[in-house]
């Protein structure tokens, strides 16, 4: 994967396939402990202790079942390759929650990319599904959440083109302010 | 908090019948991107959001934009399929999102069968 942005599309969407209807994402840049961490959590049905000892094993998994496969494999090498790690968290019956943490100067690291097009297609391609999306840089702290959106527009869906368009612009400039610390530090 | 002129109502009007076609699942053409892994290693992001603008600029309120995962077929990827209502489904291979644009404004607005990206029919 070029972003780790693409990793956060694919780890939500194993929490979807898993019958969560409510992901939460976030995103810690700190950049005083030279760390970027991401967290992806769900309401899914989880993953059994037998399975979850074989998670990241591409081959034990891709077949077998739908649950897992390439995807978390993919993460978690991508992680180790910059001096970081992956874990997996789950209760079977009450979700799951994987946890990277990369090297952030690293430079192997791939760039977060694009994240507001990450989200969009989440939450257009899901819209059954309720999304938190948190990020943090340094203390900086931006949050979204999807029903709030949807009652900011009289519980119109997210389908709604005019509802995904004032959400894509939300996260735009979410994404520029972000960009906008990153470029002055302190 | 200002006074609404007719204009505003004719707007809440249009807006409201949206609504409720929408509820009521009038969709007649439904467009699944599939996004496993294979499909999102392979840009299926890209077409997802390129659909996302068309569908917001054609102003329709019949046709429906979901995602799905992996269908088994990740050499192909990404791949898109579009179910018009009544017609075999089409499965398109390759995509991106210039050809995402092309299916979008051929196939799904003017019912014309993109043969040169299509994988199958169903």
């Amino acid at each position: 994967m070029k972003e780790l942005s693409l990793h956060i599309l694919d780890v939500s969407e194993n929490g979807i396939q898993a019958g969560a209807d409510r992901v939460r994402i976030a995103v810690e840049e700190a950049r005083p402990d030279n760390r970027l961490r991401i967290v992806i959590e769900d309401n899914g049905r989880g993953i059994s202790p037998d399975l979850l000892r074989n998670v990241t094993d591409p081959f034990y998994t891709t077949r077998t079942t739908r649950r897992v496969g390439l995807g978390l494999s993919l993460l978690e090498s991508a992680a180790r390759h910059c001096n970081g790690s992956m874990r997996v968290d789950s209760v079977e019956g009450r979700g799951t929650k994987v946890i990277a943490e990369f090297e952030y100067d690293h430079i192997d690291r791939a760039p977060l990319g694009d994240m507001t097009g990450t989200l969009m297609s989440l939450i257009i391609g899901y819209p059954e599904v309720a999304f938190e999306y948190v990020h943090r840089v340094d203390d900086c702290r931006f949050e979204m959440k999807t029903p709030e959106i949807e009652n900011m527009f009289d519980g119109r869906p997210v389908t709604d083109p005019d509802v995904f368009q004032k959400l894509r612009q939300i996260l735009t400039d979410i994404s520029g302010r972000i960009q906008s610390i990153k470029n002055h530090p302190g | 908090m200002a006074r609404l002129s007719i204009d505003d109502l004719k707007k809440i009007k249009e807006k409201t019948a949206k609504e409720t076609s929408l509820r009521e699942g009038r969709a007649k053409i439904k467009i699944m991107v599939h996004m496993g892994t294979c499909g999102i290693a392979a840009g299926a992001r890209d077409v997802m959001n390129a659909l996302m603008d068309e569908l917001a600029e054609s102003d329709r309120d019949d046709i429906r934009v979901v995602a799905s995962g992996c269908m088994g077929m990740c050499s192909s990827e990404p791949n898109v399929t579009v179910e018009v209502d009544g017609e075999e489904p089409i499965i398109y291979q390759k995509m991106d999102a210039n050809k995402m644009r092309q299916v979008f404004m051929r196939h799904v607005l003017k019912g014309e069968v993109q043969t040169d990206f299509a994988l199958a029919k169903m």
